[in-house]
């Protein structure tokens, strides 16, 4: 540990609003990545069993 | 070798195996990242002329490692789905651009937050981020040309083609600190040489490179599988999976 206390870690040595600001839009970054991928399947899911759903319905209704 | 090919080319399989590979990798960069991020800003002893702004390093350089091998791996699978029209390299090829753009937009904007403290100016038009900009818009150009076709293989064979031709950039990117006088350091790490900086420095860095790619195997995956469910909607196996959730749920 590099550092005296845990106020002297987000100081950075003066330079807390660069490095703060880096790692944040890192975290930004990795989650746009993690959450696209799961929105759209959650979408596609809906959408192709409500796609399923409409073609069984008129299969059994003809 | 031949069969092993077409194997690797079917939607089914790779979604079969990708399923299985996910969590394992996602373990591996979660450690990994994990791990690095706490050894880079508690425990890696501060540079002697940059203090600890110097400590973006840790994110600037995975991401600008990862943004280029995420190009040429675009460009390889574009080229593999050009030459042996194969499905799942044009899937992946799509896949990549919108990763790929992430990471060089965050290589790009961790460089101007460190380079504000360090050369005193957010952006200079110097060699290695000029070069890095045309990066990001090849990925931009190719993000756009994916979705300005209604016929898939048009699409696929277009942003093939531009990333073909974009990959003459990246030995750019590479030699834009030997060839030109530029502000941006020399590489910090390379496969050839010892590194600069010491061992407390440099460990963690590796981590980090690693938990990158790790992550980027994770997302990469991810993104291609859902891809595939999209493209192969109308087929059996597709629906086997969607009726296996209907019924899950039920």
């Amino acid at each position: 540990m590099y550092f005296e206390s845990f106020s002297d870690f987000l100081a950075m040595g003066g330079h807390a609003k660069y490095v703060w600001i880096a790692y944040g839009i890192a975290l930004v970054v990795f989650a746009f990545n993690i959450l696209a991928p799961i929105i759209k399947r959650k979408r596609l899911m809906a959408e192709q069993a409500r796609q399923l759903r409409r073609e069984e319905l008129h299969a059994s209704g003809s | 070798m031949w069969r092993w090919f077409h194997k690797l080319g079917s939607p089914k399989w790779f979604y079969a195996i990708s399923g299985r590979w996910i969590p394992w990798f996602a373990v591996t960069a979660l450690v990994l990242l994990v791990l690095g991020t706490v050894w880079a800003l508690m425990f890696a002893p501060p540079d002697y002329q940059q203090g600890n702004s110097y400590r973006i390093i840790y994110i600037h350089v995975p991401a600008a490692f990862l943004a280029q091998s995420g190009y040429v791996l675009m460009a390889v699978a574009g080229a593999i789905g050009l030459i042996w029209k194969m499905k799942l390299a044009d899937v992946v090829a799509k896949c990549c651009a919108p990763i790929g753009a992430s990471f060089t937009f965050l290589a790009l904007v961790t460089g101007a937050v460190w380079g504000k403290p360090t050369w005193g100016a957010w952006w200079v038009w110097d060699a290695r981020l000029t070069s890095m900009l045309v990066l990001l818009f090849l990925y931009l150009g190719v993000v756009a040309l994916q979705s300005a076709f209604t016929d898939r293989n048009q699409a696929a064979r277009a942003s093939a083609l531009l990333s073909l031709v974009g990959l003459v950039n990246i030995p750019i990117i590479k030699y834009s600190v030997e060839w030109w006088n530029t502000l941006h350091q020399p590489a910090s790490l390379t496969l050839t040489e010892k590194p600069t900086m010491p061992a407390e420095m440099w460990v963690p860095l590796l981590i980090m490179v690693a938990g990158f790619y790790c992550f980027f195997a994770v997302v990469l995956m991810m993104r291609t599988r859902v891809e595939l469910l999209d493209r192969e909607r109308r087929t059996g196996w597709v629906k086997e999976i969607i009726n296996d959730k209907r019924t899950g749920k039920a």
